[in-house]
């Protein structure tokens, strides 16, 4: 092959220098020096942080270290995670129902329903924690009876029935419903018409298609946002010290009130926090990996455990069909 | 004589201000099979809705082996029955939609005994027995396992023939059960129909597909502009169409 300049400067003419076969070309990955300067400087700015956080003595490492197992520590980490666990639940419980409702074809229902979530999400959270803290200030007593009669079935004190830990819960928990109504409502609504008229047609009542049929596929959608929510109440719980809920961060509080430590007890709490929240995606993993049965997404694994189960049954032949099935129940 | 299994007298349907159905008049008898045709937007769909009341009608009746659809009669009104009675009724009517509508979320053999264990109150082990049968009669015994996205289209709207018939119909109603499939892929469905038919099912069938009504069908309708221009047997109706719309369409489509 001569290398004769061409006129055109067609490819051909590139020198393809001392004659090598095609095949024998080697390729090179493009070499990404941004990455590596990138990962230089977080290093350095990383690492400085973290050395000048160790050698502070006002961190005081000690004492992070005494208080990290602390009883009250301890105590207020339990608070802290049934008031996130008993909020979600109410939230999510709450919430099906007023999605429901939001969605009814009754219009005062689906009325009262999006009042409901437009007063709850349009009140900072710390606002309806300290005003059901105070409940007992607008209504010295609660009772239970008909209104406008005398009847009376059940009366007591405010402050004996709402304890701080009830005030939490029930802010926490009201306002959860209305977060939760409107994730839940756009899972709803993200399900095609025709799987509810496919369940109607096959004689299935309204209540049993929601649960069987629509919900269940609505939770790929309901389910990441979720977890964000849970994330978000967890630490939104912290809170709730300003009703002396005995939470995590309530009592953290309480201690520095007496010792003055009050950087060390926030690293504490902080660590705590990020554990949990670090925790959390474990189950958040596996609910979606539960719901997204049958989806195109779900199907890539299984599609690539078919390709392995009919490798490995080749030999044998017809038991395929069978370990498919397991497969993607798993 | 017996008594015919679908009856509809008169019915009328609007969405809003736009009349869809004009008053349709049309008997189906027990065992028969009837192929509704007639060009988009003639009120096929709508009326097939109308006959397991997923649409509500406005004017008119359908009755269905002699039980009035959705509403109950009392004096000269007629009131809406609630969800749960109109679900009571459905049980005996199936339903084949276009895009099959397959619970995505449940393998094949899930989707078919889905109803019966929930709304028929079978035990599992008997609904799964009656699903396999079903499922090997629409030749897809062998993937009882799978989940509707690892099926093709014709493989999908089978299942979706084996879920209806779980319920032990008395009537089917189809609605284009071919049209969203590719062309290698209709006589599959197709065959499963006819089986259907040979079967003795009453059977009332929106269809593009003119060979399969002239085959298969008792009675070929044709709608046009919400009401029923023609009606009679298949090779009166396709083959020697008493009115011009009919001849139109028809030779629009073959
Ligand atoms: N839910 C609805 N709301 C408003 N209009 C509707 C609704 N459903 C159907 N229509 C209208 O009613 C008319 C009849 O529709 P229908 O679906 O019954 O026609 P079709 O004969 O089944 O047509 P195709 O062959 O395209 O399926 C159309 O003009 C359509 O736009
Ligand atoms: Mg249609």
């Amino acid at each position: 092959m001569s290398l004769v300049p061409s006129v055109s400067g067609t490819p051909a003419a590139m020198p393809t220098a001392p004659d090598v076969p095609h095949e024998q070309l080697r390729t090179v990955p493009m070499r990404h020096r941004g990455r590596w300067a990138a990962a230089a400087v977080a290093l350095v700015a990383g690492g400085g942080t973290l050395w000048s956080l160790a050698k502070n003595p006002n961190l005081d490492w000690p004492t992070v270290g005494a208080y990290l197992f602390h009883e009250t520590v301890f105590s207020g980490l339990v608070t802290t995670l049934w008031l996130t666990a008993a909020a979600m639940a109410i939230g999510l419980a709450g919430g099906t129902v007023v999605a429901v409702l939001r969605l009814s074809a009754n219009p005062v229902l689906s009325t009262l329903a999006g009042l409901f979530v437009w007063f709850f999400r349009s009140t900072p959270i710390l606002v309806q924690i300290i005003f059901w803290g105070f409940l007992g200030a607008l209504y010295p007593n609660l009772m239970l009876g008909i209104p406008f009669t005398d009847i009376t079935f059940y009366s007591a004190s405010t402050s004996a029935v709402i304890t701080p830990t009830v005030a939490a819960l029930l802010a926490l928990g009201l306002n959860e419903v209305a977060y939760a109504a409107e994730i839940i409502r756009g899972g709803i609504q993200s399900i095609d018409p025709g799987q509810a008229e496919a369940a109607h047609s096959l004689g299935m009542k309204p209540g049993l298609t929601l649960r069987r049929v629509v919900l269940p596929q609505a939770m790929r959608v309901i389910v990441p946002p979720m977890g964000n929510e849970t994330v978000t109440m967890l630490k939104t719980t912290a809170l709730v010290s300003v009703i002396a809920g005995h939470d995590l961060m309530s009592n953290i509080q309480d201690v520095y009130a007496q010792n003055y430590k009050v950087i060390p007890l926030l690293v504490v709490a902080a660590l705590w926090y990020l554990l949990l929240v670090s925790l959390l995606s474990v189950p958040q993993g596996w609910l979606e990996r539960r719901y997204g049965r049958g989806s195109a997404s779900a199907a890539g694994p299984s599609a690539l455990r078919r390709l392995l189960t009919v490798r490995a049954a080749r030999p044998g032949g017809p038991r395929t069909h069978t370990r498919i099935r397991k497969g993607n129940k798993a | 004589m017996t008594a015919p299994m679908v009856v509809a007298q008169g019915v009328t349907k609007r969405f809003g201000s736009v009349e869809v159905l004009k008053g349709i008049d049309l008997t189906v008898a027990r065992g028969e099979v009837c192929c509704l045709l007639g060009p988009s937007g003639s009120g096929k769909s709508t009326f097939l809705r109308c006959v397991n009341h997923l649409e509500r009608v406005d004017g008119g009746s359908i009755t269905v082996d002699g039980e009035r659809i959705g509403y109950r009669r009392r004096g000269d009104l007629l009131h809406e029955l609630a969800e749960r009675e109109i679900a009571v009724q459905r049980r005996d009517i199936g339903m084949v939609f276009q895009r099959f509508n397959l619970f995505p979320h449940m393998t094949a053999l899930e989707n078919v005994t889905e109803a019966p264990v929930r709304v028929r109150r079978l035990s599992r082990a008997a609904a799964r027995e009656q699903a396999h049968a079903l499922l090997d009669r629409v030749g897809l015994g062998d993937r009882a396992g799978h989940y509707p996205a690892q099926l093709s289209g014709g493989q999908q709207q089978r299942v979706a023939i084996a879920r209806a018939l779980a319920m032990e119909p008395k009537l089917m109603l189809f609605d284009e059960p071919t049209s969203a499939l590719d062309p290698e892929l209709v006589g599959e469905v197709l065959d499963v129909m006819r089986g259907l038919a040979a079967d003795g099912m009453t059977m009332i069938v929106v269809t593009h597909e003119v060979g399969f009504a002239r085959e298969v069908a008792d009675t070929a309708v044709f709608m046009d502009g919400g009401v029923v221009v023609e009606a009679g047997a298949p090779r009166d109706v396709l083959d020697r169409p008493g009115q011009d719309r009919t001849r139109s369409f028809l030779a629009k489509v073959l």
